[in-house]
Parts: C-alpha cells; structure tokens; sequence
C-alpha cells in the first residue's frame, strides 16, 4: 500500500536498528516515554522492541483517551443513557470501558438503553436530526485530535437548528498532561520514573503544532521528538531521542515533517477556540485533578452542552480496587506489575481501561507481548 | 379453476403471514418459488421428508445458521452464502458434500422480488457446486420478529476412507497453509454497513471449497487439520486449533496474502486483517514433507491462486500463536476480545 509500506520496510528498520545499537552508549540506559497509545500500540503490533539494544526502554505513557477518562465521568454518561432516556453516541473504543461496578456502555445497551456506536460526528448529528423527538447525547471524548470535529457538529448543530442535539464534553489536552507528569514527584523528586526523553503526540501534534512542546524541553531539560505512528517513525526517532541525550541537547525536534508544522493547524485551533475553552481542573484517571488540562462548552453554544442540558447525579464512582490502571498511566508501574493483569482482568473481562482500548498499555501487553514476559522474568531470576 | 393462482409472480408484492399459514398461498409460494428454483429429483418427490439411499462410508453433517446483514453484498448474497457456508464446514472433515436441507425463516413485509433473487442465487451456487438442495421449510414471523430472512442449511457428505482430518491433530513442526489473501469477505461487508460506506471493489471470497479440498486429500490423504477461518478470521481459527492440540504456531506475516485493498481498507478503519471473516479461504496442516506437494496442488486449482505457506506449528504449552512481523520483530496473534471496534485517533 502506497504511502503506508514505505514506513513499515523491514530494510530500512534493520539499518536502523543497526544505527541505534551502534549510538546508544553501553554505559547508560535510555528510558523514552512515548506518550501516545498509538505509539504504544505500534512499538508491539509491529515488534520494534525486538529492534532495540536491550538498554533503550520505552515508558508507555498515558496517551490513550479511552484510558485516561475518569470513572465519573463515563458513570454519568451510562446515566444519561438509562435515566434521562437519550439516544447516547459514543465512539466505539468507548463501549467496554468498565464504570463503577463493572458497568460499561455495552452492558447497559444490553439492558435497554438507547446507545449507538459511532465512527464519526456526522453520524451523531445524522441520528438527531432522525430522531427529532428524541434527545441525542454524543460522548465527546479524545485529545486535540478528536476536539475539532466536535466543534463542527455543534457549529453544524447551531446552523440546522437541531435543538436536539447535545455535547458531553471530555475533551483534554496533551500538554498539560505532559507538563503534569513531569511536574510529578515520581519523576522529579523521587526518580522513580526514569524519562530520558520524549516520543511526542503525532495526530495531536498535526492540530496543535510542535511549539506547545518547546516549554517542557526548556523547563525540564528533557528532549522532545515528534513522531509518526509507523513503526519506521518510531525508530528514527528514537534514534533521534538518543542523540539529543548523548550530546546533552534538550530540543524539540520533528521527525514527522510530512504531517506536523511548528504553528500546527490554525484553521482548526481557531474553530475549536471559537467553540470551547479551557475548564479550570478536570480529572484525569491515573493523573487526579489536573488545572487547565480540559475543554468544556463555551457559554455561546450553552444549548448544545449536554452538562447544562441535564442534570447528572452525584455519584461515588469507584474503580475496581488493585487496578493498577492510574499507575501504569503514569509510568509508574508495568502492566505486568498488576496483579489482576492476565488473571481476573483480560481483553475479555477487562477491569480496568488500560486493558480494554487497543492503545491502552495493559491491551498491548496482552495482545501482542505476551510471551516476553515469562522470557523476561526467568532471564530476571537466573540474574 | 382460478388461473391467476397457477405460477404467481413473485416480481412484485411482500411477504405476508398468509406465506406461512399452511393454506395455499403457502402452498404456491413453495412450488412457484422454491421448488422452481431449486428443483432435482429427489426435491421433487414432493414429500415431507426427502428419501435418499445411506451411501458407504463415514458420513459427516453440519449445520449452520445464516443472519448476514445486509443481505445482498458486492460477491454475493444470504443465498449463495448459506450454501457455500455449510458446504465448507462439510468439506473441512476432508468429505465430499453430497446433499443439502435449507430452512427459511421469513419476515412479514420481505419484498418477494428479493426472496426470489436469493433463492436463485441458492439454486446457482447449489448447482455450481454439484450439491442438490433436497428438503426444506419456510416460516413466517410477524414484521420486527425477523432480519428479512435468516437461512439455516445443513450438509451431508461422505469421508474418503484413509481421511483423517482433526483438529487435534496438529503436530509441532507440521507445516501451515493458507488457501489465499484473507479479509476479502470482511471488508466487502462492511463496506455496505449502514453507517460506513465506503468505495472499493473488493468483493466477497463467498465459495465452495469441496472441490479444492477433493484435489487436496487425493494428493496428500493425510493431511491433519482444515479449517475454514470465517468468523474471527485467520487468527480466531489458528487460536482454535493450538488449543485443541495443545501445541503453538509460528507464523511469517510477509508470507500471508493480503490484497492491497483489503489492507487500505482496514487501515483505513483501524482492524487488524488477521481478524476479518473470510467465507472462501481454508487453512491446512500437513506434514512439512508434503507442503510443498500440496501447496502445488492448492495453487493449481482455481480456489487456491494464492495459496502460501504461511508458518509452522510450535511446540508451546501455552498455545501462543505468534509472527515474526513483516517490519522484523515478533508479536503474539491472539485471540480476538469481543468485536473488532474502530479506533478513533
């Protein structure tokens, strides 16, 4: 396939794994976050570990959208669905993400609630103009990559007149998030997690640009490499990653110049500023209440926020105790650390995020990296 | 005598309850519909029940339900499926597919201009694959009760002597083959699916397989496993077979064949072609010595174009399926976590 194989050719990663081994000093590690679940993903579908020196390590960081959204706030959605008696448009990597007591979207569409799997906004407002007599919710939930299209559904909503029609509104944005991490006492005080250097957002970064990155290089001194979801992406840049730290260079630099701008895409950031603006905290599974990390409605398009809409219900959501999901989003642990990781908590019956979005690190490990780890853990004994 | 109740049309007008009442317009909507299309002698003895000689041999009979949505897409339809569906099943116990039941569950409201189309489609595929449809039943459910039409059709054959096809018959250092490009089926669906059209010319794999199977166990009776990888795809059908005989794989992605449609298209919508349904695709096992006999054999024969040997059987206790990845590392296929879902960034 034109355009995808070129970035998937086994030659060129040979070469490049020869390179990285030959630059990659024997004296040291290299811890890389990569802070996308698309990474995340890539780096196992493809094996890229099996290409790396055994001292390059990759931190999954907390880049999947599904993983990150706290308990509450899918809780509210479940009820918007059962007790307000919409039509709930959710995207499908949301469906089996388990609520307090296990309760996820598709087991509540089991049980009667009116809950559509979407691929895309047009669909939501597609269903709502369908359905006028109904009130039709779409579950908005994603990084920068995912908010523009959001705000062309309200745009688009406000234009028809679907009064109908609402947004539940999730969006967040990576930077604060990166920011937070690296602001936490794991990685600053402590050094409990090692971050060398970054694997920075691709789809995120073709919105948003490579410049809201330039901060965290300067302030923490930790290199910053934009890079693509193909597999080759991910070794250049790692490549890239491990030249910055041997020369003691901290600099944001763009590996994915085919998609990613230093301004970014302004069209779309006017739209999604028009549209939205920042909350002043939101919560974060894994992170906790992180400030400005989140969009919610502007007071213009008031009418189309599902929040102000309805009226949701104090709840105590609560997570399935020993899930190790907040600590793998932050790096802190491995999925392999979890006890309930491969026992009680599989693809099959995930309980906790991680396990059920292909980006979420606990799926990766299941799916496609299973046999390492006994390899790994019996290397570790004999050691 | 009415004339205009003798060979009604079925270019026009629905189903309706009367279709299944057990009165005449039942009884005329079997004759000018089904029997008209389908028809073979032993059909056409008119009977409740079709009576067929016990022919020598082991016989095997499967059955198989078919509620595809939507009914009619690019490659093929309901009808052809439910025939080239349960023909394979048959087929990959190594028999030879000698007749077949169909039983029609009906929707109030189904335009009888469609039924008829997926009834003669039936009649071809039946006919191309040499395998008369000797028996059937038609019901009808009230509007809402039913999907249009769902098709159940069961498949008898009869076992060369010598065949000892068997999952668990999977040995470490066995050889995988696989008939040809994978997903083709999937994504022909999905391409119709409501809410995701999209342009491509891929069409469904839908065939029958009884022949390409006849040429394969006449080459090489021994062969150990067959499997046709529909629902689950390739990887739902290999994760079968390890855990049945207990042993692990070891595939070579660069070696499966995938047409470059089929991988943009799943690309495009974030599935793995590992996992996408295949209605026309075997997969063999077969002892290393013979692969390349067979592969020769599966190549000639206008089903197995594009057969590949696609790895080999691991000896591995936790029955882990893995691939050495076409970009140089390794992953594990495993099985598939409820449906496949898109991803959205």
């Amino acid at each position: 396939m034109k355009y995808v194989d070129e970035f998937r050719a086994r030659d060129l990663a040979e070469k490049l794994a020869v390179q990285i081994a030959a630059e990659a000093k024997p004296d040291r590690t290299y811890h890389l976050m990569e802070f996308c679940g698309g990474h995340t993903h890539a780096i196992f579908r493809y094996g890229v570990q099996d290409l790396m020196p055994e001292n390059v390590k990759f931190v999954h960081g907390p880049g999947c959208p599904v993983c990150v959204l706290p308990v509450r706030r899918l809780d509210d959605a479940v009820e918007l669905a059962e007790k307000h008696g919409v039509i709930l448009c959710s995207y499908g990597d949301m469906m089996r993400v388990p609520g307090t007591k296990q309760r996820s979207l598709i087991k509540a569409k089991a049980d009667g609630a009116d809950i559509r799997m979407i691929y895309s906004t047009q669909d939501a407002l597609k269903i709502a103009r369908e359905n006028p007599d109904r009130q039709v919710v779409f579950f908005a939930i994603g990084f920068e990559t995912t908010t523009p299209p959001t705000a062309v559904a309200i745009k688009q909503a406000e234009a028809e007149g679907l009064e109908n029609f609402s947004v539940f509104c999730n969006h967040v944005l990576t930077p604060s998030a990166i920011g937070h991490i690296l602001d936490s006492p794991e990685v600053r005080d402590l050094g409990t997690v090692k971050i060398d250097g970054f694997l920075g957002p691709s789809h995120v970064s073709s919105v948003i640009g490579s410049e809201p990155y330039e901060f965290f290089a300067e302030e923490f001194a930790k290199p910053v490499v934009i890079a693509g979801f193909e597999p080759l992406d991910v070794m250049q840049s790692v490549l890239m990653l491990i030249r910055q730290v041997n020369e003691g260079r901290a600099e944001v630099e763009n590996e994915y110049t085919r998609v990613v701008t230093r301004e970014g895409n302004l069209k779309a950031q006017a739209l999604v500023s028009e549209v939205f603006e920042l909350r002043q905290s939101f919560e974060w599974r894994g992170l906790g209440e992180v400030p400005y990390s989140a969009l919610r409605i502007r007071d213009a398009y008031a009418a189309f926020d599902a929040e102000k809409r309805f009226t949701v219900t104090e709840k105590q959501s609560r997570e399935v105790k020993s899930c190790e999901c907040p600590a793998i989003l932050r790096g802190v642990k491995k999925p392999t650390d979890c006890k309930l990781f491969g026992t009680v908590c599989t693809p099959d019956n995930p309980m906790g995020s991680c396990m059920v979005s292909s980006e979420g690190a606990c799926a990766a490990y299941w799916t496609y990296g299973r046999f390492r780890e006994p390899a790994k853990q019996k290397a570790e004994a004999i050691a | 005598m009415n004339m205009v109740d003798k060979n009604v049309s079925y270019r026009s007008g629905n189903v309706d309850m009367t279709h299944g009442g057990g009165g005449r317009a039942m009884a005329d909507l079997i004759r000018d519909l089904f029997h008209r299309h389908l028809r073979n002698p032993i059909l056409d003895q008119g009977n409740d029940a079709a009576l067929i000689e016990v022919p020598e041999g082991r016989l095997v009979m499967s059955t198989d339900g078919h509620v595809i949505s939507p009914l009619f897409f690019p490659g093929g339809d309901i009808g052809s499926l439910a025939v080239h569906g349960t023909l394979n099943d048959v087929a990959m116990t190594g028999a030879r597919p000698l007749y077949l039941t169909a039983g029609f569950i009906l929707e109030e409201g189904f335009p009888l201009a469609d039924l008829e189309r997926i009834v003669m489609s039936m009649a071809q595929a039946a006919n191309d694959a040499g395998v008369p449809v000797i028996t059937g039943d038609t019901k009808v459910v009230e509007k809402g009760k039913g999907d249009g039409v769902f098709i159940t059709t069961t498949g008898l054959g009869v076992v060369p002597d010598g065949v000892r096809v068997s999952a668990d018959r999977a040995k470490p250092g066995q050889a995988i083959l696989l008939s040809g490009t994978i997903g083709d089926h999937g994504v022909a669906i999905l391409s119709k699916r409501e809410n995701l059209e999209f342009e491509t010319e891929i069409l469904s794999d839908s065939a029958a397989l009884h022949g390409l199977v006849a040429e394969m166990v006449a080459a090489v009776p021994d062969i150990a496993v067959l499997r046709d990888p529909t629902r689950g795809g390739l990887a739902a059908t290999l994760n079968e077979i390890a855990r049945a005989a207990n042993v692990g794989m070891m595939l070579d992605e660069a070696a499966i064949p995938l047409k470059p449609d089929v991988s943009a298209a799943c690309e495009l919508l974030g599935l793995d072609p590992l996992y996408v349904a295949n209605e026309g695709k075997l997969v063999c096992l077969c002892e290393e010595a013979d692969a390349d006999k067979l592969l020769a054999v599966m190549k000639a024969h206008p089903h197995g174009g594009n057969a590949a040997i696609i790895g080999h059987v691991t000896d591995d206790a936790a029955n882990l399926i893995q691939m050495k990845t076409g970009f140089g590392g390794t992953r594990v296929v495993d099985w598939l976590a409820g449906e496949q879902l898109p991803r959205i960034c």
